[in-house]
């Protein structure tokens, strides 16, 4: 496993980090003004709520067959890619990757780099990995591009840089490139266009993720807005692209309701700006494109999500981030609290299998499970379910789960309280000697109980429980009934 | 990282059945069991009484098996899942008589329906039994609506609430479109919308004690659109809910309160003062 890089350098945990995000209220602006205009915007794409649970349903079908025969579809994938010029390479992890994609530079004696947006390559840490080796890797997608200027990583896997204000962008853009700072978001695009336009011809690679491989034709597919997709793959003269290998799909009839679920979840667009359809390097008799294609498919961990059919269904997911425009813990916090790579509901579910679930406990808790992502999910991942999966994991003891002495979270005392729990709740006459005591001593309840008096004044029980009040509710109402 | 997923639940796939489409619901039973839940039980059980009255007022026979304690969600939404089949057990023998089963609370039922057949995915014959209590299991606003089919007087003073649901009865137990319903029945009462009413007031069981920062924040966020919805009062049909928010609002030192639904609608076809 790579060494992660800290996304900031705040409180190591995300309880620390969040309480931080917490307390910058600009951040809490710009995430709140942001996922509510990007709600807004799905719930107007999707104005039939038919339509959209058939096409979500549809959506859910699609991947989880292709899903189903995914070694078969990657292979045909392969296949089909060799035959229209495109070279394949397996990477098993990020190192093996990143390896990869720095041997096809070197092998141009290639010095820069320009990027599309690519989670994958986020995922690999490419950049930094590239820098080490003296190759300049820039990103063009707008979003992208502020973050790296400012040394930060994405906070949105749709929009990068979603969790700065216009006011900010100036600002940095002012203080990094000497700029004028203005207010308006045309003129912020124009300057950020004027570095990358030369950055384009100049580049020796572009790197680009992929959104569909589809198997049947060979053909990588990359939906973008701001044609920097466009650019990077067919500028320079080699184009890698890199991506998950659960990104494959069996023909070109999936794809239709797949690019519809994914660009009205992300930002409400019936089609997004630019679609990219890449089947191969420059044919003798084109004018234009790259020479080489190459794709590299990376595991990272993908397969042992698939091995495990509840977690499967995490690969499933064609990285829309509804789930995080959705979630009100994510609206509050940012991106950045989650501490990796891909945030939001999604990150939780996806970030143990690519680091293990050790690396992450808190992520599974960081929730209330009110299930708004997989209410929004354009391919139904049932995330509610399987971060309730990922807590169970958390706190199976040493015995349960000797490969990695017990989860993260398990700790005696813990499991010691909930087996008095049940103890409570199994033995009737335990259970109404509990609630005689609390009912009976409840104003005795401590003013200070812990965390939930952070935010709470201690719940006081009622003098008489509801066992009571029923009971003789119930038997005065039976004398009525006798003797009427 | 596969050690982690080394036990491969094949059996984790989700057995419940699909529930898509409208539920059907019989006809009005002579005899119910309530369910009250731990939380009212020891918090709000004027509510459970509540509940009991506005079922006998149509004339269904209550009844009230004191063996009940809690569903077992706590457990189950904190991983514990030996613990809460243990607990789960115990009110799926308790609850085995073939009588409806009212809950007035929306997770709880939730739980019953949609979690019990997870909780007992190993046990093929429990799950018969699972799928059977599911059959029988109401919400409270749901079975007096579709099931009792109430027509109400109100005989109250015109006022305005805000309602709050609880995110699994509304995406569970579709609670939002019932109590909405039952207050529409009451003609002086008007039902204010309150800002990102959808949204969760930051409860989740144990997620409010462990991540007490993001829950603060949220239930904040809640409480402030209560009050600034302009209502009287809020009204909710879930326990969790009215504890988090009216503790909050509590610590706020603020007048405004919540108060479980079946002591609003009770006070409202009765006409007597809360008790």
């Amino acid at each position: 496993m790579s060494q992660r890089i800290p996304v900031t350098e705040l409180t190591d945990s995300f309880r620390g980090r969040a309480k931080e995000a917490l307390e910058d209220s600009q951040l809490r602006t710009n995430f709140r003004v942001a996922m509510d205009s990007l709600m807004r915007k799905r719930a107007d794409a999707f104005p039939d709520e038919e339509e959209r649970e058939g096409l979500r349903e549809l959506g859910n079908r699609i991947k989880a067959g292709a899903l189903s025969r995914l070694p078969d579809l990657l292979e045909q994938l392969e296949t089909r890619l060799t035959e229209n010029g495109v070279k394949v390479h397996w990477a098993e992890t990020t190192e093996e990757a990143n390896q990869i994609v720095h041997g096809i530079i070197k092998s141009k004696q290639g010095s820069q780099v320009v990027k599309g947006k690519s989670m994958v390559s986020e995922e690999m840490e490419m950049n930094d990995f590239l820098a080490e080796r003296d190759i300049e890797c820039l990103e063009s997608d707008m979003g992208e591009y502020i973050v790296q200027l400012d040394g930060e990583k994405p906070s949105h896997i749709i929009m990068p840089a979603i969790h700065k204000n216009r006011r900010q962008v100036s600002k940095l853009f002012h203080d990094k490139l000497g700029v004028a700072e203005t207010d308006d978001v045309n003129e912020l695009i124009r300057i950020g266009r004027r570095t990358l336009r030369t950055k384009f011809m100049e580049a020796d690679v572009g790197v680009s993720g992929v959104n569909f491989a589809i198997a049947e034709t060979g053909t990588l597919l990359l939906v973008e807005n701001e044609g920097n997709g466009r650019m990077s793959t067919t500028a320079p003269p080699v184009h890698v692209a890199v991506t998950g290998i659960e990104k494959v799909v069996e023909n070109l009839r999936d794809v239709v309701p797949l690019v519809s679920l994914l660009t009205r979840s992300a930002l409400g667009q019936p089609i997004t700006t630019y679609v990219n359809m890449i089947s191969g390097p420059r044919k003798p008799d084109e004018l234009d494109g790259p020479e080489e294609v190459h794709l590299v498919l990376l595991d990272n961990g993908r397969s042992d999500a698939f091995a495990d059919a509840q977690m499967r269904q995490t690969l499933n997911c064609i990285r829309c981030g509804a789930c995080m425009n959705h979630c009100p813990v994510y609206t509050r916090v940012g991106g950045h609290t989650y501490g990796e790579v891909y945030p939001g509901p999604i990150g939780k579910i996806i970030t143990p299998h690519m680091v293990g679930l050790h690396q992450v406990p808190d992520h599974p808790s960081a929730s209330s499970l009110c299930g708004a992502c997989g209410e929004v999910c354009p391919v139904k991942i049932p995330i509610p379910e399987l971060l309730q999966r990922l807590r169970q994991e958390n706190v199976k003891s040493p015995a349960e789960h000797p490969k990695v002495d017990g989860g993260a979270k398990y700790s005696r005392k813990e499991r010691a309280v909930w087996r008095i729990w049940v103890a409570l709740n199994t033995r009737p006459t335990l259970y109404r000697l509990f609630l005689w005591a609390a009912t009976r001593f409840g104003k005795l309840t401590p003013k200070n109980v812990g965390p939930w008096t952070e935010n709470h004044t201690a719940p006081v029980p009622a003098r008489r429980s509801l066992h009571d009040l029923a009971r003789d509710h119930l038997s005065s109402q039976q004398k009525q009934g006798g003797q009427s | 990282m596969s050690e982690l997923f080394y036990d491969a639940a094949p059996n984790a796939t989700r057995v419940a059945p699909d529930r898509a489409g409208p539920r059907s619901y019989p006809e009005k039973p002579a005899e119910v069991t309530l369910f009250g839940t731990c939380v009212m039980d020891l918090f709000f059980p004027e509510a459970g009484l509540d509940a009991i009255r506005l079922l006998e007022r149509e004339g269904v026979r209550v009844h009230f098996p004191q063996e009940q304690s809690c569903c077992g969600q706590p457990a189950w939404t904190s991983g514990y899942v030996k613990e809460t089949r243990e607990v789960a057990r115990a009110q799926l023998d308790l609850l085995d008589n073939g009588l409806p089963v009212v809950v007035p609370s929306g997770s709880c039922a939730g739980m019953f329906r949609e979690h019990y057949p997870e909780v007992f995915a190993d046990e093929p014959d429990t799950l018969k039994r699972v799928a059977d209590l599911a059959e029988r299991t109401y919400e409270l606003t749901e079975f007096l609506l579709h099931v009792c089919n109430v027509q109400w007087q109100d005989a109250g003073e015109p006022t305005q609430v805000a309602l709050h649901t609880s995110c699994s009865a509304r995406r569970e137990m579709n609670t939002h479109l019932h109590a909405r319903e039952l207050l529409g029945k009451l003609d002086k009462v008007e039902r204010l919308d309150h800002d990102h009413e959808s949204e969760c007031c930051g409860f989740g069981g144990t997620f409010s004690v462990r991540m007490p920062e993001v829950a603060g924040a949220m239930v904040l966020d809640k409480t402030r659109a209560l009050r600034e919805s302009g209502a009287a009062e809020m009204v909710t049909a879930d326990g969790g809910c009215l504890m988090n928010i009216n503790g909050s609002l509590d610590k706020q030192k603020q007048s405004f309160r919540g108060r479980h639904l079946a002591s609003f609608l009770w006070e409202r076809v009765s006409g007597e003062a809360p008790s």
